[in-house]
């Protein structure tokens, strides 16, 4: 019983971890870094350079 | 509850398939570019993707979570990207590996490729080989494109640069017979990849989704979370009669009766399909379903 809570609590704490740490991201610019880089050619992944 | 989860299973996997097929699409929705050789510059690829897909694919409908996660360490402002890492961890806790089998355009690829009528041949014996997935998470996606920078700071996507695959075949292909600029700047660099796609594309025939069990840091990353994801594989001990005809048809060589929610297991399905008795399901839900077994169990006995 004890160990299905354990679980459910660490899913649950997983989530929140993970929102919290997208919502860092896009608060400090990391959004707008990714945009820049996906909207244009990506050379490196091309074979370019 | 039980029954329900056991037809939804059912039910999906009997049309995985067309699954991969809407997510592949959905992932690549702006088709008409392939024409113009050029690419889809919307705001939408500032959101991820779930699966395997370069973002220099013309049709792309969004960013890929492992190029972007390069592309935030390997500029100047930044070490880490709790954007993507974040993004990551919501999609490892909701679904896991479920991802690589169902979403991911790549994975589909070399499904269809092994689908090619030729002899096939069993990956059991280099089981080693799965942990090089995870060096590569860790060296060529997080490390090397932090630490290894230039004068000003910003480091190479190495992962894309050296290793995937996907760039040629969504990006360099497509964009080189639409446009002879990109066609002519093609390099040694693109010989590379090109080899490496053909081996990957060689081996997919024989192997069933070689890359994906060997090589890609984004099933490493989501196959981290496959214990604790809500979608779990489901036993029904009562009901297993140990024929072993799971872990047979498993192709990514996982007996779910020991180990439900392995690492490898890419939630595909087929161990559903193949049990006799219906012992096997998905779940989805916290916790891992014990209690419900239980209470049932107590109900039963004290009738």
């Amino acid at each position: 019983m004890m160990r299905v809570d354990r679980k459910a609590a660490a899913q649950l704490a997983l989530l929140l971890v993970g929102a919290a740490m997208l919502g860092f991201g896009v608060w400090r610019g990391e959004a707008a870094s990714v945009l820049s880089k996906a909207v244009k050619l990506c050379l490196e992944c091309v074979g370019i350079g | 509850m039980d029954r329900e989860f056991k037809t939804a299973s059912h039910r999906l996997a009997r049309g995985r398939g067309w699954i991969q097929a809407g997510a592949a699409l959905l992932t690549n929705l702006h088709l008409p570019n392939f024409l113009k050789g050029s690419l889809y510059q919307g705001a939408g690829k500032t959101v991820c993707v779930p699966g395997l897909n370069c973002y220099s694919c013309p049709a792309a409908s969004g960013a890929c979570p492992i190029g972007a996660f390069q592309a935030v360490v390997g500029s100047s402002k930044f070490s880490f990207s709790y954007y993507i890492t974040g993004f990551l961890i919501l999609l490892g806790v909701l679904l896991g590996r479920f991802i690589c089998g169902f979403l991911c355009p790549f994975g589909w690829f070399q499904e269809l490729l092994h689908k090619i009528p030729t002899k096939k041949l069993s990956t059991k014996k280099l089981k080693p080989l799965t942990y090089l997935k995870y060096a590569v998470l860790l060296v060529m996606v997080v490390l090397l494109p932090a630490f290894l920078v230039n004068d000003v700071g910003m480091g190479d996507p190495f992962f894309c640069k050296y290793l995937c695959p996907q760039g040629v075949l969504e990006g360099a292909i497509p964009l080189s017979l639409a446009n002879s600029g990109i066609r002519a700047a093609l390099g040694k660099l693109f010989t590379w990849k090109l080899g490496i796609l053909l081996t990957v594309i060689a081996l997919s025939v024989v192997f069933y989704r070689p890359f994906c069990k060997w090589l890609c840091p984004l099933g490493a990353f989501y196959a981290l979370f496959n214990r604790v994801s809500l979608l779990q594989m489901k036993v029904d001990e009562h009901k297993c009669i140990s024929c072993g005809k799971c872990a047979k048809v498993c192709k990514m060589d996982v007996d779910v009766t020991k180990t439900p929610n392995h690492t490898e297991c890419i939630r595909c399905g087929m161990c559903v399909s193949a049990c006799p008795t219906g012992a096997v399901c998905f779940r989805y839900g916290f916790g891992d379903g014990k209690q419900n077994i239980k209470i049932k169990e107590n109900t039963e006995e004290t009738t």
